[in-house]
């Protein structure tokens, strides 16, 4: 087929607005909220420019926009070393030590300003009982960083009313970022509904970052961002398998469903090296309404069974996983906890129920009436802070908790690397921990394997388990480094080779696409010389969930299974020269889905190269089902040229730091 | 759960450059029908049902109807978000009904001073660890 082109025959030529900076943050979430943070205190004495990008508003964007009801991430009275074990745990043994520790020593001031900024924190009563963050404010209470006792709900994780999480966390961001701009003297540094399409390499050094492209969603605009340095902290990848919902129901996604694979597709696109994206994260979730399971769990001391009421992680069942498994089944991990779920569930012994009802009567034995009544709410506020659409759910189906279990199962796979997932980009370490192979440092911490390019949050590989606390904290290490690089070159002006009218002619190829032919049939749904966005997302998850191990196959897939389907996929990406846009709104929505499309490519070449079934419970090569340690106890790093669209793999020895 | 918009109550943010709903929802799925001046959700399966549009419209015109792929009809959860905690209102099917107040922030909105009391960045140590304010937990 003929490849289109833009010339702006057919649709409004955009302004181009070009914006140069110092350092560029890309996201608004969690990880570039603390970046903004850190970097203007560097940034402004030395009158650097620091510049934020978000595809949304950042008073509620990235994936904490609706709220959280626990930070999963606190260390506290506990060691940065048995963090790191207890990540290496639930990642079935292969992560990047270094990052974790780093992660681990500086995550807990985050967590301290978050309180300092106004984020109710639960704290212990003086009877053991939990107090919310007014109660215990009202009771004199200590903050967290002078010696508050939070209510743990588990080892890591400390309970919060965490509605306007997000709210307070950017106004401290964008606080900072007023710092920078006035001390800069510039006119704006902060730009919202700006969505970045792509990153270009510097004219005179090709291994190095030097502008950001993307457009306005409001109005005709593009802008060109030219950067020293960036950080991406863009997200990872939601709705590129096909959900358990397809109709209405698939905008409840586990994660946010705006993540849309940008933070991925960014860096590939410009070269950046990746490692372990066969990782996935398929959480099990309460049904439909897919609500937090982890309160339940460890807070609540609620038991999942399977319909006969017997717990499915013993007895054959663990038996037999041992045979495959072993010595990761014996560590109960996520992935392991899954598998054997999924085993009673093809026995027929479903559905899993998460029984509620038994773990709140339990409870309380111990308490009076107010106590229940607080109680109550505490079970309804872990959904109404993160996940309303389940107290929805629940409202529909009359469903007390107190009353009666609720059905839990596993979702459709998602790509991250901050929650229990580790897909993302290979990145440079802080090179200060001992044991430590040197190939890990490369002078800048969370710089990835492109010079200038530093990486934050979900696509930070090798090292989950961060949450949102841990993004906030490790945006603020990348932009340490990053203002470190920027000192250390002053005189880098990047510069690129491509003219503002190539790229204005790149990003607003759709919507050519889509003047040039609309007219053609009666319908501009239906017309052959294009795809709309919604099909190709449509397309992308039949090939994913069918091809790759989705939930159709029950996570199923093989040497054959993903070579068939990576032929479809290269086709999908041959047709998305021909994605078509209404409006602005579809504009995003197609750069948005060839971001996923790009993701899955890079996580089923990671799966084809990976000869082993390293994540039982979230997917299995049906050709080599079993773990093995001796061959592949490694990481798999991977590189796309996107000029020749090739890739290449390797493995990389796993370093062992803290036995 | 997709949000909707009540066209009674929706006043398109009268004179504003954009209506409430539009300005913050994250996934940008409130338009403005310019012909009715009326907000509504242009893409309801792209939901996250987030309900930032509905804590923030003014007018208390967006409410959410729960995604009917599974759910049954007649519940619904209504938040009143105010400066410094938020009530909900659940409502069954069965009609029987639950409320909940659970605090949102402890401080003033817009009251915070990042740097209040922060020590200046430290540039002899800007290649260690430990960030501009604080040293890196010691083990």
């Amino acid at each position: 087929m003929e490849k289109e082109t833009c010339t702006f025959s057919f649709c409004q030529k955009p302004e181009v607005i070009e914006v140069e900076t110092d350092l560029l943050l890309i996201g608004g979430g969690m990880a570039c909220c603390g970046a903004a943070f850190e970097a203007a205190r560097w940034a402004t004495p030395k009158g650097l420019k620091v510049t934020m990008v978000d595809k949304a508003a950042t008073d509620r964007s990235g994936a904490v926009a609706m709220g959280l009801s626990a930070i999963n991430t606190y260390l506290g009275e506990n060691k940065c070393a048995d963090y790191v074990k207890y990540v290496r745990a639930d990642l079935m043994g292969i992560v990047r030590e270094d990052l974790i520790y780093d992660l681990g020593r500086h995550v807990d001031d985050s967590v301290w300003l978050f309180e300092e900024w106004g984020l109710p924190i639960w704290k212990k009563a003086d009877d053991g009982f939990s107090l919310d963050g007014f109660q215990a404010r009202d009771a004199g209470k200590a903050m967290l960083k002078d010696g508050g006792t939070p209510v743990r709900s588990g080892k890591w994780q400390i309970m919060i009313n965490g509605e306007s999480y997000k709210v307070v966390v950017s106004e401290a961001a964008e606080a900072a970022l007023e710092v920078n701009r006035k001390a800069t003297g510039v006119a704006q540094n902060h730009y919202e509904r700006v969505f970045i399409v792509k990153l270009y390499k510097d004219a005179n050094d090709p291994n190095r970052v030097a502008a950001a492209a993307g457009f306005s969603v409001r109005e005709n605009k593009i802008y060109l961002f030219k950067a020293k340095a960036m950080i991406n902290a863009a997200g990872g990848a939601v709705n590129c398998f096909r959900p358990r919902s397809v109709a209405e129901g698939q905008g409840r996604a586990w994660y946010p469903v705006w993540n849309s694979g940008s933070g991925y597709a960014l860096g590939m696109q410009a070269g950046a090296e990746l490692t372990l994206m066969e990782n996935r994260f398929v959480p099990a979730r309460f049904k439909d309404g897919y609500g937090p399971v982890g309160a339940w769990f460890l807070f609540f001391k609620a038991k999942a069974t399977n319909a006969l009421g017997e717990d499915y992680c013993v007895g054959e069942n663990f038996e037999e996983t041992k045979k495959l498994y072993s010595p990761y089944a014996e560590k109960m991990g996520t992935a392991i906890r899954n598998h054997m779920m999924m085993m009673d569930m093809k026995k027929g012994k479903g559905p899993i129920w998460m029984n509620t009802h038994h773990a709140m009567a339990e409870l309380a034995t111990k308490m009076d009436a107010k106590r229940i009544k607080h109680l109550e709410a505490e079970a309804w506020e872990d959904f109404l802070d993160m996940a309303i659409g389940q107290a929805g759910l629940w409202a529909c189906k009359n469903v007390e908790p107190d009353k009666e279990p609720s059905e839990i199962m596993p979702t459709e796979p998602y790509l991250l690397g901050s929650h229990a997932g580790c897909a993302g980009f290979w990145c440079s370490g802080p090179g200060d921990i001992p044991g430590t192979p040197k190939e890990w440092f490369w002078g800048y911490n969370r710089m990835s394997t492109v010079k200038g390019l530093f990486m934050a949050g979900d696509v930070v590989g090798a090292s989950g388990h961060k949450f949102s606390s841990g993004s906030h904290a490790e945006g603020r290490i990348a932009a340490k480094a990053a203002i470190a690089l920027i000192l250390d070159e002053p005189n880098f002006k990047p510069t690129i080779t491509k003219t503002n009218d190539e790229i204005s002619g790149e990003l607003y190829l759709p919507y050519e696409v889509f003047e040039k032919y609309k007219v053609y049939s009666t319908d501009p749904l239906i017309n052959p010389n294009y795809i709309r966005p919604k099909m190709l997302q449509a397309r992308l998850q039949k090939i994913s969930d069918e091809y790759f191990g989705g939930i159709s196959t029950w996570y199923m897939t093989s040497k054959t299974m993903l070579t068939e389907g990576l032929k479809l996929l290269e086709v999908l990406k041959e047709d998305a020269n021909k994605m078509a846009a209404g409006n602005l709104h579809e504009l995003m929505r197609c750069w948005e889905n060839y971001h996923r499309i790009l993701s899955v490519e890079a996580h089923a070449r990671h799966i084809l190269f990976r000869e082993e079934s390293r994540y039982p419970g979230y997917y299995y090569r049906g050709d080599f089902l079993a773990i093995d340690d001796k061959n592949w106890k490694c990481f798999v790093n991977s590189t796309y040229d996107a000029e020749k669209n090739t890739w290449e793999l390797k493995k990389v020895p796993y370093v062992e730091i803290f036995a | 759960m997709p949000s909707f918009v009540i066209t009674e109550k929706c006043d398109g943010c009268k004179a504003q450059d954009k209506t409430a709903c539009q300005y913050i929802c994250p996934n940008d799925l409130m338009a403005l029908d310019r012909s009715i001046m009326k907000a509504y959700n242009q893409e309801a399966e792209q939901c996250w049902e987030c309900y930032n549009c509905v804590k923030i419209c003014p007018q208390q015109a967006i409410e959410v109807r729960a995604y009917q792929d599974f759910a049954p009809l007649g519940g619904n959860v209504i938040p009143m978000r105010g400066t410094d905690s938020i009530m909900w209102t659940v409502k069954f099917r069965n009609g029987s009904l639950k409320r909940f107040k659970f605090p949102i922030r402890t401080t003033p909105e817009g009251s915070i001073d990042p740097y209040a009391g922060k020590p200046e960045a430290d540039f002899s140590k800007i290649k260690s660890s430990g960030f501009f304010n604080a040293p890196a937990k010691a083990e």
